[in-house]
């Protein structure tokens, strides 16, 4: 009960913040996972995590509900009328943000935005009003920046104003992707880039590579995990690249001993988390998003998470010098390569009956790290203050992107400046893109609003809560962590 | 196949031009400006071998007489650069075309082209010739980044194979202009009017220096000659920062941000419409 009473004690929590960490205490105090010594053992040792997902799962972590059907049918458990005009769409979607669950209690999808709202925009000056306030009511009650917004990859008059609104509102949340392809036309890209070189968003997501993976009906959510629209993932579990290396007694070891039973491990946690949340919790059965059609169960899939891969390599192949290091030396590279292929092998080894929209496999997501990560790197990146020039980053990080379908990304720190030629950003993420990049987070070097690891942070807010304010949005504990941590605002610039 | 003086390659820049660019810096410079920040750009190397003698990490070395620099044990000090008598570099390397070429293939996904600078460029007019034919080939823009001096008029090759140029009119008074970089003008003023009306001049550079220069009167003669003859021509001013010169020869302050654009001010009044600050 320590917990309990020292959470409810703590003064840098709001009382939201307060009622969530309680339920999260309540839920941990349970342990219905039927999982092998070995997996415990991994999971005591950090090689395993699962991010605070809870030890009784009753929502699924990711949750992208088909906001365009809503729209068209409104929703009989809320009692909401199919919209008519602006006022009416956005107050509709505000009300349905607030019943949707996941993993933060606020939902980590908040739809393609633009088309969502086109329809409604007749007058243009009343649709900005609208959206303004739309989005400055998401930012304040949508405690989590976690909550993603999509746009394009067509240009919309919608999409403009959310833009032209972003700039000035430079608010955390929603945080926002930019679905871009050659059919993107350049000066709405321009706008997108003019846009995140002030408030660190929209991101720019690969459209065709993400269509080439889930079809014409994927989200981006949460950080910048791809996953399909009606569904989501159950669960993600990160896997600890570096801490499992040091369990192997060289790099053969580890690719054909280590590196599988890391998999066979963390994928019998996924699967007692999806057994217990589908068969146990109810969740499926009972939430009007089922009833209403607005997600489906077996559109969800579960998020096979790894990080540390820099780490990892370095630790196997104890490089002498600088150049020799992951992201510079060539063996380095290639050995880098070799593990994530082995590690795609090994969970595509693995069979889990209710991911049949994925083919029965959990699908990689490379993770991002969380606040307490010191001295391991997110996903596959380079480590910070390692970073070499620009072309040679991308060319070296783009190689992983395609392994990873629910999410990877490098995040890029521009120096302010380029604000007088922004063709010279589109260049780049054209260029990237054409490398297979992924996904392309960036932001300047004078905003307030800044991408830490995947999610949107203000810097303001962090200097309140490092004096002992409490603050409004959950993410700004973790950037803080992340800053102090991982020093993620030493990135090198551009 | 022509051979180029090469002193560096910028694979993404955001400064030499539209876009991300590829910016390729020539040795070699008939200009000697008070201001210049990279002096060792201008001269080329004299083989003295001081240098040699200073790199701690033993990255030059003396070749048949000739100064040689391992890129692979440099460790960027610069301490060559400084100890240089003569203004010059013994990093500069002579590549061929295909060279360059090869490096700006690697990267031509992300580019929108390549901008050459220097040094003074059009000193090594052939290999820019032989260079932007092949970056045509590639589909990429060709920029020129000059000091205006030597004639564009009389080198219709190069201008078929040059999309546009940026050039620096450091002032509009001819003793002025003599004071600071060493030659007259004329040459770059007629080189600003002929590119300006074939539609090749992509902006116009004026570096700001407190009591230095008549800036205000140069700023006002220079956007009235662009407003003349195309208002859409970019005239970038620039502020004059100590960081490279060379203080036994000149010595200033950075312009205030209210002068410069009290200057920016005055083009626009004068009809410039694309001014900007930098």
């Amino acid at each position: 009960m320590d917990k309990v009473l020292s959470i409810i004690k703590d003064n840098k929590l709001t009382y939201n913040q307060k009622v969530l960490n309680l339920a999260q205490a309540a839920e941990d105090s349970l342990s219905v996972f039927n999982i092998t010594e070995e997996t415990k053992e991994y999971i005591e040792a950090r090689i395993i995590c699962d991010l605070n997902e809870g030890n009784a799962p009753y929502k699924a972590r990711y949750i992208l509900p088909d906001y365009e059907k809503f729209m068209k049918n409104g929703s009989k458990f809320l009692e909401l009328e199919p919209p008519k005009d602006i006022w009416e769409a956005t107050n509709n979607l505000l009300i349905l943000y607030k019943h949707v669950p996941s993993v933060t209690s606020f939902p980590v999808y908040a739809g393609n935005l633009d088309t969502l709202l086109e329809p409604f925009i007749t007058d243009e000056e009343e649709a900005y009003r609208a959206i303004k306030l739309f989005l400055l009511h998401m930012d304040r009650t949508l405690r989590s920046s976690y909550c993603h917004a999509n746009l394009g990859p067509a240009s919309t008059k919608a999409g403009r104003l959310i833009l032209k609104a972003e700039r000035e509102l430079q608010c955390s949340t929603p945080s926002i992707t930019l679905k871009y392809n050659n059919e993107t036309p350049d000066d709405y890209a321009i706008d997108a880039i003019n846009t995140a070189l002030i408030t660190a968003k929209p991101s720019f997501a690969n459209h065709s590579m993400f269509v080439h993976d889930f079809g014409e009906d994927y989200g981006i959510a949460s950080c910048y995990n791809g996953l399909n629209i009606g569904g989501g993932s159950y669960t993600l579990v990160r896997l600890n690249l570096y801490f499992l290396a040091q369990r192997s007694k060289g790099i053969e070891d580890f690719l054909n001993n280590v590196l599988p039973e890391g998999v066979v491990r963390t994928s019998s946690l996924m699967d007692e988390k999806i057994r217990f949340l589908v068969e146990e919790s109810g969740f499926f059965d009972t939430s009007f998003l089922v009833e209403e059609g607005l997600i489906s169960r077996n559109r969800f899939t579960g998020m096979f998470g790894m990080f540390g891969l820099a780490e990892c390599v370095n630790h196997l192949l104890l490089p002498k010098t600088p150049e020799e290091r992951f992201g510079h030396g060539e063996e380095a590279n290639k050995l880098g390569l070799k593990i994530i292929e082995k590690l795609q092998e090994e969970v595509g080894r693995h069979y889990n009956k209710y991911c049949e929209t994925t083919g029965g496999n959990f699908i990689l997501h490379a993770q991002v790290g969380i606040d307490s990560d010191t001295g391991i790197s997110p996903g596959c990146r380079i480590p910070i203050g390692e970073e070499p020039e620009l072309q040679e980053h991308i060319i070296q990080s783009a190689v992983f992107h395609k392994f990873f379908p629910s999410g990877i990304s490098d995040v890029f720190s521009f120096d302010s400046t380029v604000k007088q030629n922004t063709e010279y950003i589109l260049d780049i993420i054209k260029g990237a893109f054409n490398e297979n990049m992924r996904y392309f987070p960036f932001y300047s070097t004078d905003c307030d609003v800044v991408r830490i690891t995947g999610y949107l942070v203000k810097r303001s807010e962090m200097e309140k809560l490092d004096q002992g304010k409490a603050v409004l949005v959950d993410n700004v504990v973790l950037g803080l962590g992340a800053v102090k941590n991982q020093k993620v605002l030493d990135r090198k610039v551009r | 196949m022509a051979k180029g003086l090469v002193n560096r390659i910028i694979p993404f820049s955001s400064v030499d031009g539209p876009g991300n660019r590829a910016a390729i810096f020539l040795q070699g410079c008939n200009f000697n400006c008070l201001y210049c920040h990279n002096p060792e750009t201008i001269n080329l190397c004299r083989n003295c071998f001081i240098c040699v003698k200073e790199c701690p990490y033993g990255a030059l070395s003396v070749e048949e007489g000739i100064v040689l620099w391992n890129n692979n044990l440099c460790k960027k000090c610069d301490i060559c650069l400084k100890c240089c008598p003569y203004h010059s570099s013994p990093k500069v390397v002579a590549m061929e075309t295909e060279e360059v070429v090869t490096i700006v293939k690697r990267i031509s996904g992300f580019i929108s082209g390549v901008t050459v600078s220097g040094g003074e460029c059009m000193l090594q007019s052939e290999f820019l010739i032989s260079l932007f034919e092949k970056m045509k080939d590639m589909n990429l823009t060709t920029f020129i980044d000059t000091n205006g001096s030597i004639p564009f008029q009389d080198n219709q090759k190069l201008i078929s194979v040059m999309d546009m140029a940026m050039i620096d009119v450091k002032s509009f008074d001819s003793e002025e202009h003599k004071k600071l970089t060493g030659m007259d003008h004329s040459i770059v003023l007629k080189n600003v009017e002929f590119l300006g009306n074939i539609g090749k001049l992509y902006e116009i550079r004026t570096v700001i220096v407190p009591d230095i220069l008549d800036n205000y009167s140069n700023v006002d003669s220079i956007s009235r000659l662009i407003a003349k003859i195309n208002p859409s021509i970019r005239y970038k001013l620039i502020k004059y920062r100590p960081l490279g010169v060379r203080k036994e020869l000149m010595e200033s302050c950075i312009p205030s941000d209210a002068m410069m654009n009290e200057l920016a001010g005055l083009s626009k009044a004068n009809g410039c419409n694309n001014v900007v600050i930098t």
